[in-house]
Order: structure tokens, then sequence, then C-alpha cells
């Protein structure tokens, strides 16, 4: 089953709509509890990045009996030095989106420990590409 | 999935002779148990949660509440009436107390205890375990048995959070059985009855979770004792020379309110939220479950609006029996007059398993399997069915009756609004407009 979102820069009111949305879908599938929330983890941190990020993106969700593979897609500034952004603490969140409880600089990170396979894409003033997958046995 | 578990026990019935199939019960239920079939109410039993929800807003009354029959209380010697303080915020202020206490004396009882006596010692037992609790947080209470059933069934992920304490209404129960026992009375001659706001309550004392096993012996209807005291109360008044010495009314300031919303969550350190009625309550799980709240350390959920006040079975209007809770409870002391007594006897903590899941199986237990259903079902919901909800089909959504359709519990033959438009395209394109039907 494909799921896919379209996501707006600077929209925090609708971030969370794909991972509710595929949190739901796999609770009714009866996804183990444990992998429903690394999904949610990983697929609402990255969704936050998009908004507080980039200009637009598009997320895909695909699920199969095997496993939840989710690839993010955003037009944005794109991330110049991927090894620094992983770095646990490492934020370039303005004040403003800090103040709305974002941007601790433990996005990529959460992402990563949450994921069975985690690939990330950069291209300066393109974009990013993040795909994630987890297992659900 | 464990087709061993035993089945739920509900404390709400359907009386087929009288439902109408009007259909307004289904589309209140909070987790879609209910369907029309066969012009009747049907009820998934491993849905169902016992809220009420169906019950209040059946127009016909054909759904009851099972509890027990008030001559129960006669196959006892000794007869305790465990008495919420919701049932004496239900009667006008000319209607005291005492007045009230004497005519469930006169009914038979030979005790009547306030049943948030119990309510005071949990506020440091809770504090404990919050603070002690090694998992993951926020603790949800386990006060209200529906909201216990809804985690269950709809956010089974959270079933290891609930509190594994005994509500007040068991803590005091407890105490009693414990004072009859010391004093020597043989434990088969004691029947403690508890008066009920809700079917909730009911469920969770003839089926407790937990493992643990409830020592009331019988539940008494809310609704129905409050028209028998109020009968009582107009025919022959007020008998000022009642004669009942074993009335144990003594209660705090805090207890008082503990069946109302925050009566919890106010005495709790650090982060705690008190979330009334069941579509608040539904709409925080859900935003807990994604990740989007954090850092709360206790929640107090209760199924209903107003918490207890609007329970089921409770007479009066709900804001009304708050501002009697309120207004009783100015008069009282911080401490009641048992305090150190419970304290000493009574613990809400219990040896208890933790509450088990039973997560709703929606198309199949083999993900293979459901996943194929669920494509189909969202196919027929995205492409097929109007999106109206009209409720004609006898599921409460279109989403619902797609559901039913993959797993052959239906047929699209359902959908009335597809044969009207097949009858009658113009006046379907009227109403709805021309890409509701996508056919």
């Amino acid at each position: 089953m494909d799921l896919t979102f379209q996501i707006q820069g600077g929209d925090f009111t609708s971030a969370g709509t794909a991972s509710s949305e595929v949190r739901r879908t796999l609770k009714e599938l009866g996804v183990d509890a444990s992998v429903i929330k690394r999904v949610v983890v990983a697929l609402y941190e990255a969704e936050v990045n998009i908004v507080a990020h980039a200009y637009k993106g598009e997320i895909m969700a695909q699920i199969s009996p095997e496993q939840v593979f989710l690839r993010l897609t955003d037009q944005g500034p794109g991330i110049p030095d991927i090894e620094k952004a992983m770095t646990p603490g490492y934020s370039t969140a303005s004040q403003e989106v800090r103040e709305m409880g974002f941007g601790a600089g433990m996005g990529l990170p959460n992402i990563c420990r949450n994921a069975d396979v985690f690939n990330i894409h950069s291209v300066p003033d393109k974009g990013t590409t993040v795909e994630i997958t987890i297992q659900i046995n | 999935m464990d087709q061993k578990r035993k089945p739920f026990h509900h404390a709400l019935r359907i009386h087929k002779e009288i439902c109408t199939g009007c259909s307004r019960c289904m589309r209140v239920c909070p987790t879609e148990a209910l369907r029309v079939i066969d012009g009747k109410a049907t009820l998934h039993p491993e849905w169902c949660i016992d809220c009420g929800e169906c019950f209040k807003v059946c127009p016909v009354r054909a759904i009851t509440v099972e509890d027990d029959d008030i001559a129960k209380i006669f196959q006892f010697k000794h007869r305790i009436l465990l008495v919420p303080s919701i049932f004496f915020a239900q009667f006008e202020e000319k209607l005291t107390l005492e007045a009230i206490n004497g005519i469930l004396y006169e009914m038979g009882f030979t005790e009547l205890c306030m049943v948030e006596q119990g309510a005071d010692l949990l506020i440091d037992e809770i504090n404990k375990y919050v603070e002690e609790f090694e998992g993951e947080k926020p603790v949800i209470s386990s006060y209200c048995p529906a909201v216990v059933r809804l985690i269950q069934v709809r956010f089974p992920s959270f079933a290891d959070q609930i509190m594994r304490l005994i509500p007040p209404l068991e803590v005091t129960a407890q105490y009693y059985r414990s004072e009859y026992q010391k004093n020597g009375v043989p434990l088969d001659d004691v029947g403690i009855f508890y008066v009920t706001p809700c079917a909730a309550k009911i469920a969770a004392i003839k089926a407790p979770v937990g493992g643990y096993i409830s020592p009331i012996n019988g539940v008494i209807n809310m609704s129905e004792l409050y028209n028998k005291v109020f009968l009582a109360y107009k025919q022959k008044g007020v008998n000022e020379n009642e004669h009942c010495t074993l009335v144990h009314s003594t209660v705090s300031s805090v207890g008082i309110h503990w069946p109302t919303t925050g009566g919890e969550a106010n005495h709790i350190k650090g982060r705690a939220l008190a979330i009334d009625s069941m579509p608040n309550v539904i709409d925080f799980l859900e935003r807990l479950e994604n990740e989007e709240i954090k850092g709360v350390d206790f929640l107090e959920l209760r199924a209903c609006d107003m918490s207890c006040c609007g329970g089921i079975l409770v007479q009066d209007n709900r804001f009304l029996v708050q501002e009697r809770i309120d207004n009783l409870g100015q008069e009282l002391p911080e401490k009641h007059a048992l305090d150190t007594e419970f304290k000493e006897v009574c613990s809400g903590r219990v040896p208890m398993s933790p509450v088990e899941p039973r997560a709703m199986v929606k198309y199949h237990p083999d993900i293979t399997i459901a996943l194929q259903r669920m494509e189909e079902a969202r196919r027929l919901r995205d492409e097929v069915l109007p999106n109206i909800d009209c409720g004609a089909c006898g599921a409460p959504t279109c989403e619902a009756l797609a559901e039913d359709i993959v797993c052959n519990r239906a047929t699209l033959e359902h959908c009335v609004i597809l044969h009207a438009y097949d009858a009658d395209s113009i006046t379907i394109e009227k109403i709805w407009g021309k890409k509701r039907i996508k056919k």
C-alpha cells in the first residue's frame, strides 16, 4: 500500500498529518505497537524537518507485510554538511522555531536510531531526500 | 489473535424487542462497535467498551444497564451500601444528606458509607507510583473503567501505562470488609453493594482487569435508586427520628471532588492533566500516540463530559451536580474522620498484573490478508462510496461499510445512495453535487 502526502514549509499546524495517517494505517493492520512507535517517531521528526527547513516536500509511505519504507523528498536549502547534521544536539533552527518546541538538534539522530535502514542525500540549494526502512517482523 | 481470552463482560444490553433500529446509537459509538442488521442495533462484543454513549442517545430505552436487583441485598445479614458523593449531589438542597441516608436505611441497608473515603490515601500512593514508575510516561489513571477499556481496545500500546492501583471505590470496599472480618463476622454474612453512576463501573466490578477480584457483591443502578429515594421522600417525607447509627457519611473536601474533573490530577505532582468526555479523551490519546505530546507525568481521563457528574445514570443536569458537589465540599474538612484508620488498614496497591491489551482486529490477524483487505476497503472508500456517512447502510461511516464489505460482513448493495443514484441520478447530483458519486 502506498500513501503520499504533500508538505508545506512553515505549516507547523499540519505537521504530523502524515505520521498520524501512517500510524492509523499500521494500527488497523495490526502491526506491533513497538514497530509503530519507531515509524511514528522517525516519520514525525522527518516530517517536521521539512516543515522547519524546506519550502515544500512530499512524503511517500510504502507498506508491505515485511516492512515500512518511507521516502521524504523536499525542495529546500539542502544540508551542506550531513555529518554535522547527524551529530546529536547540532541545530540550525531559528529562535522562532525553537520557541515552538522544535529544533533541539535531535532530528536526524533520532530518525537514524529508529530506522533499520537510513539513507540521506542532499544537494545544497536544491533539496534533501531521506529514506527510512523499518522492518515489520 | 489469542482465541482463548475471556470475552468482555458487558453491562449494557440491547433489547431487540424494543429497538426500532433508528441507528442513533451506531453513530455515537466511539469504537464503531454497532451496526444495524435486520432493523435492530447489533453489538460487536469485542469492541464495546461499556461507555454508555449508546444508552444516552437511545430514544426508546432499548438499551439497559445490567445491574443487580435491590432485593439481592437481603441474601446478607449485613447490608453495606457504598454511596458515591454524586448520588447525594443529584438531589435538591432541601433533601439533606441525613434525610437521604434515613430513606436508604429504611430500604434495608444496615450500613451506609461514602465511597470517596478511600480517595485520600490514594493521593500519596499515586504520587509515589508516578514517581517510581519506570515505564514510559504519562501514567494513566485507572479510575474510569470506560477509559481503561478504550485503551485496551483502541490504544493497546498504552495498556502498560495504566496505573496498577485500585480506585477509591475498591479501597473503601476493602476497608469495610476488613472491619467486619476483624469483628469476627463471617464474610458470607457481609454484602457490599455499590451505587453506580455508569455502566462501565458495573463491568469493571464484575470483570476487573489485572487479575483483581472485587469484594463488591452487587451493583445498584443510581438512576433506579434515585427514583426510589425520591418517591419515598415525596410520599412519606423525612422521618426526623430515623435511627441510623451506622452511617459513615464522613468524607473529606478532597474526596468529595474525586469523581469530578480534576479531582485526581489536581493532587498529583509534576505535569498532570485532567481530560473529560470521550471525544476529548480520544483526541488526546491520538496525539499522544502520535508523539506530538511529550513530558506529561499523569493523565486523569474520564469518559463522560464533566466526569462522573455526567454519568449515564446520573439524574440531574451535570452542571448542577457539579455545583452541589462544590457547595458540599466547602463545608468539609481536609481530612475525614476515618482518615487514620483507612491509612492503617487499606492500600490502593494490590497485587495486579498489567492491563491486557485487546486490540481490535479490523481486517485479519494475518498482515498479508489484512493489507489486501485494507487496500480494497480504501479503494471502495475513495473511489466508490459517496463518503457522506449517512448510515443508511447500517454502518456508522462509509469507511466502516468498506471494512465490513472486505471482511464479508456486508456487500456494496448495502449502500442506499448508490441505489438511489442508479434510480435517479439527477436528484442525487442536485443534492450532493456531480463529483460525489464517481461511477
